[in-house]
């Protein structure tokens, strides 16, 4: 008889539960991936797609299904590696030889004599930071683009060059004194 | 008359060390000779720099304003002297970078002619607001060597209410001696200007703090305090410790009181001003006068002749070195600032700014000490004014840990020095910080531009979907009204031939109709008339 009262006390509970969980996995449904978003926030938005992935928020899902590596993103560099490893607590990883440098800020301007108009580096801009029109003279808004590159290769006439963005005396930064390199790491 | 009753404090840490200011307190201030060229940088202030006003070719008034502040946090330039605008370009300016920056050169014409100036002789009857407009458009910023607008830093907001000013004469850096000589010898206008800031603010009462390794600018002010009879302005000698000049410390010592981390003395009712900003507001009010000078210090071993210097805003340093007798025959390092918190030039061709106190001739030979491992003996910790954990923000920089060092506040570092000055490893630990400092900074600035382009890529990613949902829409309904129209014509045909058919048919099968009719009419009439024949004959 005790027995019985204790399966039947644990059934109900387990039951209560059950139901209790399955409602608030409903009611609390979390709509898409927070740590993709917490990945995507790590990343500087160049989409670039220098990661071999066509854009910032793609390399976070594929990190995120460890599909790619936390050092994949050029733009990023050793910051962004170490900010990652830290979110997702994997070992730092090195970059890759030719990116282990801080890399350059750099911006595009298209050289306005040489543009046909033709609107393919529009198309190509992720973030839509060149203005012009069909047979129209076109544009680099400065302050919106990231340096990504990627409407280089669609020009037609090669009129897009890559210049490295100005420090001015508030965005200088001190560097670090020599010693550093001879300093323990804490 | 110094308040007997007030009570002193001390500051966490701090140092004891070697004034070296009486090798350029020996002789009056003078007057700097007027330059051929003065280079006024537009941005000599933290905040944004100005719109130019003027451009190449104009000629301007001594007191001109050569840009005009749009932003808040903004001070405009002013012509120093009369004369006209020869170049508007980028040239360097003291700055650690050495970078260039947006700079007016004004040649001046020897005749120093004024513009028309509306002096106010009596502040208080200007409201706190006009004052304050007119502090912000004489181009007033902190003097003491931060070059924060004035015009905003009198200007606490309504929830905050200033009890106390605190007008700063500490000048604890050694060999810097600006403010000790201005108070000497311009305290009358130093007393009127903390009358105008303690009208502005409607402070109850102003302390005026100075180092008691200045006597004579003690005495001067006290003296002029006596004579006008002010009872809320005191004079407060202070004990000489360095960095008591430092805003933080400064309060800690007079009123026992702490500035919040992150907060700002109007936050717990203080004000404090560089006595030389006290000066220059008493110039702009009573005088009209904008800020077109200020006192520098010219001293140091590897200068002939230490000196303090009025000079006028855009000077070359090299022509206030060539007046202060040259330089030494083993000078070897030129310093904007103190020895403890300025930074060394790489030249003396860069124009004096509104936040150049000193100008620093060190002649030590340039042996860098050899940087050792830290041994963690702690001499850092208790030094620090501002009561942080050097040794420890020290790991944290050199490792790049940016995230660990703002937990251990490196922001709260006011970069005195005192820490690096006594490490006896010689690390230079406030390198550290400044380094980690700006790579913050950096990674906020980029952090702010990558929420941005994601933003406008997440746009441009629905805005893409949408045209695609658009053109899918579009093409399905071109699709459908052109099965329809087919539809309808493929239903029009049949309907047209039914009809075109139907009236041939119609008409056919009406006259066949008619026809068999008439056939039909006929074969009955001569029926019966056959009929009747037959019945004629019959009769017959």
């Amino acid at each position: 008889m005790s027995i019985l009262i204790a399966v039947v006390t644990l059934a109900t509970i387990s039951i209560l539960f059950g139901i209790l969980l399955g409602y608030s996995s409903v009611k609390f449904h979390v709509e898409g991936d927070p740590v993709v978003d917490k990945i995507d926030a790590i990343l500087p938005q160049t989409q670039c797609g220098q990661c071999t992935y066509p854009g910032c928020r793609p390399y976070a899902e594929a990190i995120m299904s460890g599909e790619a590596n936390i050092n994949q993103c050029p733009p990023g560099g050793e910051v962004t590696m170490l900010a990652l490893s830290e979110l997702l607590g994997l070992e730092p990883m090195a970059l890759d030889e030719e990116h282990a440098n801080e890399p350059e800020k750099t911006v595009v301007y298209i050289d306005e004599q040489i543009c046909i108009g033709c609107t393919l580096c529009i198309q190509a801009c992720p973030v839509d930071a060149i203005l012009g029109a069909a047979k129209q003279m076109h544009t680099i808004i400065e302050s919106e683009c990231t340096g990504c590159d990627l409407c280089i290769p669609p020009c037609p006439v090669d009129c897009i060059h890559i210049r490295p963005v100005k420090v001015e005396p508030d965005t200088w930064r001190w560097p670090i004194p020599e010693s550093a390199q001879t300093a323990p790491k804490a | 008359m110094t308040r007997s009753s007030q009570q002193l404090w001390h500051f966490h840490g701090g140092l004891k060390l070697d004034s070296n200011k009486a090798m350029s307190t020996a002789s009056p201030i003078v007057k700097a000779r007027l330059p051929k060229q003065l280079i006024i940088p537009t941005q000599q202030h933290i905040g944004e720099a100005g719109q130019l006003l003027v451009k190449v070719g104009d000629k301007v008034l001594k007191g001109q304003a050569l840009t005009d502040c749009t932003e808040y946090v903004s001070a405009p330039i002013h012509a120093p002297t009369s004369g006209h605008i020869v170049e508007i370009a980028e040239l360097p300016a003291p700055h650690p970078s050495g970078l260039n920056t947006l700079c007016v050169v004004l040649e001046t014409d020897g005749e120093d002619k004024w513009l028309d100036l509306q002096p106010i002789r009596h502040p208080n009857t200007k409201s706190p607001a006009e004052l304050r407009q007119l502090i912000r458009k004489a181009g007033i910023v902190g003097l003491g060597g931060a070059a924060f607008p004035t015009a905003v830093k009198v200007n606490p907001g309504p929830e905050s209410h200033i009890e106390t000013l605190i007008i700063n004469g500490a000048e604890c850096e050694p060999y810097i001696s600006c403010d000790d000589m201005l108070m000497r010898e311009y305290a009358q206008e130093l007393v009127s200007g903390c009358g105008i800031i303690q009208y502005m603010v409607s402070a109850t009462h102003c302390l005026i703090a100075v180092e008691d390794n200045k006597p004579e600018a003690i005495s001067a002010i006290k003296a002029v305090i006596k004579e006008r009879a002010l009872h809320t302005i005191e004079v407060v000698s202070i004990p000489t410790l360095y960095p008591t000049g430092g805003e933080k410390q400064l309060i800690k010592v007079l009123t026992h009181k702490e500035v919040p981390s992150d907060g700002l003395p109007s936050d717990i009712g203080l004000l404090v001003q560089n006595v030389g900003t006290a000066v220059a507001v008493h110039k702009a009010i009573v005088l009209g006068e904008p800020l077109l000078s200020r006192i520098v210090t010219i001293t140091g071993e590897g200068v002939n002749q230490p000196q303090n210097m009025d000079v006028l805003i855009g000077t070359p340093m090299s022509e206030l070195i060539e007046q202060a007798g040259g330089y030494h025959a083993d000078a070897s390092k030129l310093i904007m600032g103190g020895p403890m918190m300025g930074f060394s030039l790489q030249t003396d061709h860069l124009p004096v700014t509104k936040g150049c106190n000193c100008l620093l001739v060190e002649n030590t030979p340039p042996a860098p000490p050899a940087t050792m491992p830290c041994i963690r003996c702690g001499a850092c910790a208790t030094v620090c004014p501002a009561q942080l954990l050097p040794q420890q923000l020290f790991w944290m920089a050199s490792s790049k840990n940016f995230d660990l060092v703002q937990d251990y506040h490196l922001f709260d570092c006011i970069e005195c020095g005192c820490c690096s000055q006594v490490c006896p490893s010689q690390i230079p630990l406030v390198q550290y910080y400044r380094f980690a400092k700006t790579e913050i900074w950096n990674q906020e600035r980029d952090r702010i531009k990558s929420d941005h382009a994601r933003v406008r890529h997440d746009f441009r990613q629905a805005r893409m979907d949408r045209e695609k949902v658009e053109r899918a829409e579009k093409l399905r309904k071109k699709k459908e009204l052109l099965e329809k129209k087919k539809q309808a014509e493929a239903a029009q045909k049949a309907d047209g031939n039914e009809a075109q058919i139907d009236p041939k048919k119609a008409a056919i099968e009406a006259a066949m109709k008619r026809v068999q009719a008439k056939k039909a009419a006929q074969k009955t009439d001569s029926q019966s008339s056959q009929v009747n024949n037959q019945a004629g004959n019959d009769e017959k």
